[in-house]
């Protein structure tokens, strides 16, 4: 019994993991389609250049809603939502569905990028991501 | 026949005119009830019946998709407050939603319009959703419900300081923060509660 502790240990580094695998098949298929291996630091510069928002009118980053501390939740520039931390540290759900992944790619590098992001791009978001 | 006689029938006449005018009126009253056959199950919905009472119950989201996809950002609101036309609207242009980018690969996408569409506000047997349908012009295809003259009607009481100025609320999207009961359907007046505010009375 007094090993109990370990279950909820056990169940974060399982989430843990099931993100690093989805995160290595994600990463090998942009690397299928261009991408040359995946940067963290990179990923980060990316995360936090400033974007005109053609909406809005003022310049945005994905910390504009995400925050520059993935642990930390964040807020929806317009709608004040809570957006959970993407850190898969602390929230296990994170990476964990490619599905999920690739949706909001597809949303989120629009609105804040103005385009679709590259193969390349989103390969160095995931390392980023992950490593937090 | 003597003349008080006379002027007896002519009032009893005019008492019988006033009674058919009166009761082909509560016909026509209740004539809307006819809303409540197809029955919502919401409790709210119809529990009136038969009152000149409004009803404030709206059927509950039951597609499990939509209620994913679309609360993940927003409350799920209930396809019965917006017609058919606007929700193909809504649907057709997921790119620029309300300023935001909420595309959706295909099959989502058309599996949740084909629910929308099914369950909107002219394919319902609901007072609720009837209410809001009739506020809107037959050539118009509002986006939003807050644009619809029912819902503009039910709320131009309501103070800037109490929705848009209020950080706990600010916007009338944001329909569960004041009406407690809203996900299951239930926008009773009686129950709304205000955040940061202690009541809300006419």
């Amino acid at each position: 019994m007094k090993h109990l502790w370990l279950i909820p240990m056990l169940l974060l580094a399982g989430g843990a993991q099931a993100a690093e695998a989805v995160v290595q098949a994600q990463i090998a298929q942009y690397e299928q389609q261009g991408a040359k291996g995946a940067d963290a630091a990179r990923g980060m510069a990316a995360w936090n250049e400033q974007h005109m928002q053609a909406n809005m009118q003022k310049m945005v980053s994905c910390a504009t809603c995400h925050g520059s501390n993935l642990s930390l939740a964040g807020e929806h520039v317009r709608t004040a939502k809570r957006i959970e931390p993407m850190a898969p540290s602390v929230n296990p759900e994170r990476l964990t569905d490619p599905a999920k992944i690739e949706k909001w790619f597809g949303r989120n590098c629009e609105w804040t990028i103005g385009r679709d992001c590259t193969a390349q791009e989103k390969a160095d978001f995931l390392a980023f991501i992950q490593s937090k | 026949m003597k003349p008080t006689s006379k002027l007896n029938r002519f009032w009893g006449m005019l008492l019988l005119a006033a009674c058919i005018t009166l009761s082909m009126g509560t016909l026509a009253w209740s004539d809307s009830d006819k809303w409540n056959e197809g029955g919502s199950k919401n409790k709210s919905e119809g529990g009136k019946a038969g009152s000149w009472g409004q009803t404030t119950g709206v059927a509950v989201v039951t597609n499990k998709l939509y209620a994913a996809e679309c609360s993940a950002c927003h409350f799920a609101y209930q396809p019965g407050f917006l017609p058919e036309r606007s929700w193909v609207k809504i649907m057709g242009s997921l790119g620029d939603h309300f300023g935001e980018n909420a595309k959706l690969d295909e099959p989502t996408r058309v599996s949740i319009e084909n629910y929308l569409r099914g369950h909107a506000a002219d394919h319902l047997p609901n007072r609720f959703s009837t209410s809001f349908l009739r506020s809107i012009k037959a050539d118009a295809s509002p986006l939003r419900i807050s644009e619809t003259g029912y819902f503009i009607r039910k709320h131009d009481e309501i103070p800037a300081r109490m929705v848009r100025d209020n950080p706990k609320v600010r916007s009338f999207a944001n329909c569960a923060s004041c009406h407690g009961g809203a996900e299951k359907g239930s926008f009773d007046e009686d129950a709304v509660r205000i955040p940061g505010f202690a009541s809300w009375e006419d």
